[in-house]
């Protein structure tokens, strides 16, 4: 496969705060590439360094294998879509896509084909001289997107570029996204703070934090063995427990809470005994009221605090029994579990396979 | 209800008159008044008998007597030329000011650049002539460092006249600069660069017309003081390079004809509002906009 972007231990300091630390990625031709990871971890930082806009301190990006230091962004074959979008207000739309190509000195005729072309593509034909301030956020969005990829750059950089828009067009927008890149089969490197954008669109995706990535892989992977704790807590909803290593094997842990339940988890790491460690448990990996048959099951009582209704994505908030830690609990909403009342108690079970142990990090 | 709201909108008509009324009598009595004054004045003129009629001649006279229409010319044209230098030379000053310097000299930069400002116009204009006259600092220097071997007048030449204009129309380019630099997002700047613009093209395509509406405000001001400047080309220019308004200060002052004046007075009207509305229609603005 191909290697379309490859960035080789980049760092980049601002006075005496460290942006980005030492950040190693490559990706293939055609991919969807995804960074994600909260606001101000440096997310942006690095784009900026692959678009040319600033330059890193130390290490290298290449593009299609072609060294990119000292080359200024107007001669990079990468596109940058800006957090803000950037539309040039003082020109309609046809311009603002029509920029880069006048920029390559490209003929008239061809300049008019390409951007009606471009603009069918992203759903706006008949667009061409609509004033920026006339376009809707959504069309605004596919316009800045469109004014990129009529260049067909190699690599087209998008900087949270939904996190203006409402909820449902966001949903809507995630969806026409991912399959216009799958249509037209630009390499995209995508940053977002979002877990669920990246987690619906990319084909890999990086987490990023305090400018280090945590751990790169694929969204299923990220979900369901996250690397480090930080993944653990940022990808997806996650009830960290906090405990202490009764004795360890190599395979099975066996843990003690603070609050003195006592569990098991399958864990290929080792501990120490007496090690204090955070138990990671998903919302959905605990059940409510077990079947007695199925064997295997840390199981044990709990206090429904209350009730979280939010459709599909329902939740108990509950307490172990004669304890303050708050745990959420998926309520599937099948009609199984409408007996579930506040302040009832219930049987909560949680398969070993399910829960992840990581050694405690103070914060 | 229906009279109700007829009397508050009545009202509200009282108020408006109350408070334009005072504007309306000072521009009335100020600007209407003399000009109508100047206007009727121009157009009479002694005859042979030594009455005043109505007559055309002192029209008349302006066309034939090559030193005032050239003159005239001359002063409409170094006027534009000194709005397009200074603009010229604000332009990368305001933009260094506003994008480039780190954010916290940029208050520090700009009194910095209105410091001249606060001493009077005349005592500038002798700051430039202690630097350029025959016995001054410039020449003093070269002759030291022996690039000359005797002074040489810098005063009262074109050049230096229309330096010593630049300079002294230079706060009022800048600050309207400035302010519409400001509001321009830097990552438009970004956005272009990225698309593949170099830097005249960044120039020409961004920010060149997000400016507009701050040049031509900048330019009409510029444009109008150095039109109707006196003290700069009389003291800088001397008598080899003359301005319009020297004429007609001769003609009230010097000759006391004042019908002469007046009507040299509208013909530097004319020109000037004609040249402002050719700039206004060349760069598609309005004057409205342009001034709010
Ligand atoms: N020009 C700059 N000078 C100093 N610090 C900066 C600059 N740009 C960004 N930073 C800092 O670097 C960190 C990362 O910023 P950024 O890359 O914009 O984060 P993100 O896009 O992930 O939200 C932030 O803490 C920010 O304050
Ligand atoms: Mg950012």
């Amino acid at each position: 496969m191909k290697i379309d972007l490859s960035v080789q231990h980049v760092t980049k300091t601002y006075a005496d705060f460290t942006a980005v630390d030492d950040v190693s990625f490559q990706v293939e031709t055609g991919r969807f590439f995804s960074i994600l990871g909260p606001s101000g971890c440096g997310k942006t930082t690095l784009l900026r360094m692959i678009a040319g806009l600033s330059e890193p301190d130390s290490g290298k990006i290449e593009i299609r294998a072609r060294d990119m230091a000292g080359i200024p962004p107007n001669r990079r074959p990468v596109n940058l879509i800006f957090q803000n979008l950037a539309l040039f207000p003082m020109m309609d739309v046809a311009e603002n896509i029509a920029f880069g190509l006048h920029r390559r000195g490209e003929g008239k005729a061809v300049i008019h084909k390409k951007v009606s072309a471009i603009l069918e593509r992203v759903d706006l034909a008949g667009f061409e001289t609509k004033k920026i301030e006339q376009l809707s956020g959504g069309q605004k969005q596919r316009v800045a997107i469109a004014r990129c990829l009529v260049l067909e750059p190699a690599v087209l950089l998008l900087d949270e570029p939904l996190g203006a828009l409402d909820l449902k067009l966001r949903e809507q927008m995630k969806v026409e996204l991912k399959k216009l890149q799958a249509k037209v089969g630009t390499t995209f490197v995508y940053i977002t703070h979002d877990q669920s954008e990246a987690l619906v669109m990319s084909d890999h995706v990086a987490v990023m934090n305090q400018g280090v990535f945590q751990q790169m892989d694929t969204p299923q992977n990220l979900y369901n063995h996250p690397r480090t704790p930080f993944v653990a807590r940022f990808v997806g909803d996650n009830n960290a427990w906090a405990g202490r290593v009764n004795s360890s094997d190599g395979k099975t842990v066996s843990i003690e809470t603070n609050d003195g339940f006592t569990f098991q988890v399958l864990s290929d790491q080792s501990f120490q005994p007496g090690e204090p460690v955070d138990l990671f448990l998903r919302p959905e990996a605990m059940l409510i009221q077990p079947d007695e048959a199925i064997a295997d099951l840390n199981r044990f009582e709990v206090v429904v605090k209350s009730l979280l209704f939010d459709g599909a994505n329902s939740r108990l908030l509950v307490n172990p029994l004669k304890t303050g830690t708050e745990l959420l609990i998926a309520l599937p909403q099948n009609r199984q579990y409408d007996y579930v009342r506040r302040d009832d108690k219930i049987e909560v079970g949680w398969a070993k396979t399910s829960g992840l142990c990581f050694p405690k990090i103070e914060t | 209800m229906n009279t109700s709201a007829r009397a508050k909108n009545r009202n509200f008509r009282w108020g408006l008159l109350f408070f334009l009324a005072p504007v309306c009598l000072w521009l009335f009595l100020l600007i209407v008044l003399p000009h109508i004054d100047l206007l009727i004045m121009s157009f009479r003129a002694e005859n042979d008998m030594g009455d005043m009629v109505w007559s055309l001649s002192n029209y008349r006279n302006f066309f034939e007597e090559p030193v005032y229409w050239l003159t005239y010319v001359r002063t409409a044209i170094y006027s534009v030329l000194v709005t397009f230098l200074t603009f010229c030379i604000t332009l990368p000053l305001a933009f260094y000011i506003t994008k480039v310097v780190c954010p916290r000299y940029q208050g520090f930069l700009t009194i910095l650049l209105l410091m001249p400002f606060w001493v009077s116009e005349l005592v500038r204009v002798y700051g430039w002539m202690i630097l350029l006259r025959e016995s001054g600092v410039v020449n003093h220097f070269l002759l030291k460092i022996g690039l000359l071997n005797q002074p040489i007048e810098m005063l009262y030449r074109d050049t230096t006249m229309v330096l010593g204009l630049v300079y002294t129309s230079m706060l009022f380019m800048v600050v309207p600069l400035i302010s519409v630099l400001e509001s321009l997002d830097d990552s438009l700047i970004e956005a272009a660069h990225d698309l593949g613009a170099n830097t005249w093209s960044i120039l020409f395509k961004i920010i060149i017309p997000h400016a507009t509406p701050g040049i031509v405000s900048g330019s009409i001001v510029v444009f109008m003081l150095t039109l109707g400047n006196y003290l700069t080309p009389n003291l800088m220019g001397g008598k080899n390079s003359l301005w319009f308004t020297e004429q007609i200060y001769n003609q009230f002052i010097a000759s006391f004809n004042w019908n002469q004046g007046s009507a040299f007075g509208f013909l530097l009207l004319i020109i000037s509002s004609l040249i402002v509305w050719l700039g206004l229609t060349l760069s598609r603005q309005k004057l409205g906009k342009v001034v709010q």
